[in-house]
């Protein structure tokens, strides 16, 4: 039976995140007037936020685990442009292009995992160089097969139907991905015995190790993880726009990390929720998109990201406090 | 009877002939030892000697370079820790073992963890895990520990030894293996953690328990094995040898009458 009293329920790693996106949805709420909380308006922040929910899960499982995954900034566009490449400009299936494009990106995953277990280097350095040598290898490729940097494709039906379409005018179908694979992500983090895994391994990953769980495979599998949601959302991203382009997607790199960390999740590891990770998620969204709503500069947009960033990590520390300190009121029985 | 170790009966864990290098470094010579079911082995030695990498091939987290690890008289191999584990041995290592932010019960039952299960999806069962391991600890004296769900983090270095020595014992159904458990403890702490090596021991348990205080190997090990360099320099019952000859073997074999003075003043006090 879980406790349910006030102290409890604000040491859970989700409280802050929870508090903080109340609190950003209210302000724009009563700064952006009726259009920000608008069944239209809405759909903006949404539709951000899935594209980012999805990855942002997996690299929190990753920062969960003590490690960083910045490659997943390239790997976003590589699928983009691998899945514009082969079902758009070589004509081949929606299917082949979307299996060939998750082969890829599970591949790179392995490579980003078994790097970092074989060599023990930082994850940060190690996925920093894969970042980088997708961002070529996806140029190098896009030039030297199409002579463009940009392809068309044009997806059936029934692939804008799963993968890319608006719903109710403009909700994005990969918001129910992401309700789907959050839920998904919480049976596995909290209610599966790997998740305890993971809480350990980031912990202290010898003592994981000595107590028997396979350090090094769940490593492995953390990074095809993200490697593949990044691959996902590239997918779905160019069959939405029914185009590829090898522009940038480095700005997931930040938008997951501080998603991840306002969601609660402490950057040295061992600590955090799925739904914290959600509530970040919208969180950063709604401020992402919440500015156009406004009458601010928005320029300062980056000034109030900024701002929530730091809230969030002060929030968090004094959460863990409390959550290292409490203990559940005795029963009285 | 837990007492008066028969040599001929089967030894629980037996190393022969054990050498282990990490490439060119050779940490481990010729190692051959035996502990036997309700007996208390001590492995002392300076720092450096080998005795953390002894034990951590005895539980899998090294293998041997070379020679043979035999459990109740059978050669066995233990590729992981899980193997050492699933065969009944269990260890708290040097450092570590616990999990700062786990809560009690997650972090007892990390690798081991119980769960419900519906059909295919298997639940991770808070409420026994928690009930266990608070019952754990208790069992081991410490009844401030009555919450589960409070995080690792929060309790003290003593009460965080004890619940990695509690699980160690919990999960150990042969063999208890203890990395200088009373290091960091205060003088309390140190006798309680002793208390639970000799309870193990009642239990049946063989014990191999590794510290630098003399007066700790002494007050619980049967048996004595002293690691200088990486080899066996002296292996002896209790009562062959005096406190005295102990403590100069500890040291590396050097003569340590004024720092066994300086012990002796400490200990007296
Ligand atoms: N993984 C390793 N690679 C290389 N050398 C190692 C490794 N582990 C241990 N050693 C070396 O083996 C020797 C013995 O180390 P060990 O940790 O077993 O000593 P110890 O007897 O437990 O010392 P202490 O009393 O300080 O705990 C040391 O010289 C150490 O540097
Ligand atoms: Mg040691």
């Amino acid at each position: 039976m879980r406790n349910l009293s006030i102290g409890s329920l604000l040491i859970r790693p989700e409280a802050g995140a929870f508090l903080g996106m109340v609190f950003v949805f209210v302000f724009f709420a009563v700064f952006g007037g009726s259009t920000f909380t608008s069944f239209s308006g809405a759909a903006s922040w949404l539709n951000v936020a899935a594209n980012l929910g999805i990855i942002a899960i997996p690299i929190g499982f990753l920062m969960i685990a003590g490690e960083l995954d910045l490659s997943i900034g390239a790997m976003v566009p590589a699928a983009s442009m691998s899945m514009g490449i082969i079902s758009g400009y070589y004509g081949l299936p929606i299917l082949v292009g979307v299996g060939l494009t998750m082969l890829f990106a599970a591949t790179f995953g392995w490579i980003n995992g078994i790097i970092v277990v074989r060599t023990e280097v930082p994850s940060l350095i190690v996925t920093m160089g894969t970042l980088f040598s997708i961002a070529g290898l996806t140029l190098f490729l896009s030039i030297f097969l199409t002579d463009t940097t940009a392809v068309a494709l044009n997806a059936p039906a029934w692939a804008k139907a799963v993968f890319g379409d608006f719903y109710f005018g403009s909700y994005q179908i990969i918001i129910l991905w992401w309700l789907g694979m959050t839920a998904i992500y919480v049976y596995f983090l909290h209610f599966s015995p790997w998740g305890n895994w993971l809480y350990a391994m980031g912990g202290d990953k010898v003592s994981a190790r000595n107590a028997g769980i396979p350090t090094n495979k769940l490593t492995i599998g953390m990074f095809m993880l993200s490697s593949l949601s990044a691959a996902f959302v590239g997918i779905c991203q160019t069959i939405l726009f029914n185009s590829a382009q090898v522009s940038s997607g480095m700005s997931f790199i930040f938008n997951t990390i501080i998603s991840v960390v306002i969601g609660g999740v402490i950057l040295t590891g061992g600590f955090g929720s799925v739904i914290g990770i959600f509530f970040g998620t919208i969180t950063f969204a709604m401020v992402n998109q919440g500015i156009y709503f406004t009458d601010f500069d928005r320029n300062l947009s980056s000034l109030i990201v900024g701002i929530m960033l730091l809230i969030a990590v002060l929030m968090n520390n004094t959460f863990r406090q409390m959550a290292l300190t409490h203990t559940s009121p005795k029963k009285k029985k | 009877m837990s007492k008066n170790i028969k040599s001929n009966r089967k030894p629980v864990l037996e190393l022969r002939n054990v050498n282990k290098s990490f490439g060119p470094i050779d940490v481990l010579h010729d190692i051959s030892l035996k502990v036997h079911k309700g007996e208390v082995l001590c492995l002392l030695g300076d720092n450096g000697a080998g005795k953390s990498t002894l034990i951590k091939t005895l539980c899998g987290v090294h293998k041997p370079t070379s020679g043979t690890i035999l459990m109740d008289g059978e050669e066995v191999n233990f590729p992981n820790p899980r193997s050492a584990a699933d065969k009944g041995i269990s260890t708290v290592h040097q450092f570590g073992g616990t999990f700062p932010l786990m809560s009690i019960g997650r972090s007892f039952f990390v690798g081991v963890e119980p769960t419900k299960n519906f059909g295919p999806i298997k639940i991770f069962d808070r409420k026994k895990a928690n009930e266990i391991a608070v019952k754990a600890v208790q069992d081991f004296g410490i009844t401030r520990i009555d919450d589960g769900d409070r995080l690792i983090g929060g309790l003290s270095g003593g009460e965080r030894q004890s619940l990695a020595i509690a699980r160690a014992v919990h999960f150990g159904a042969r063999v208890l293996i203890l990395d200088e458990p009373t290091a960091a403890l205060g003088v309390k702490q140190a006798s309680h953690v002793l208390r639970i090596v000799n309870e193990a021991k009642k239990r049946g348990l063989a014990v191999i328990f590794i510290t630098h205080q003399v007066m700790h190997a002494m007050a619980v090990g049967d048996h004595f094995a002293v690691l200088i360099r990486g080899g066996i320099a002296a292996d002896f019952k209790k009562g062959e040898r005096s406190r005295e000859e102990i403590t100069d073997l500890m040291a590396g074999g050097e003569t340590m009458a004024d720092l066994e003075a300086e012990i002796q003043a400490s200990i007296d006090e």
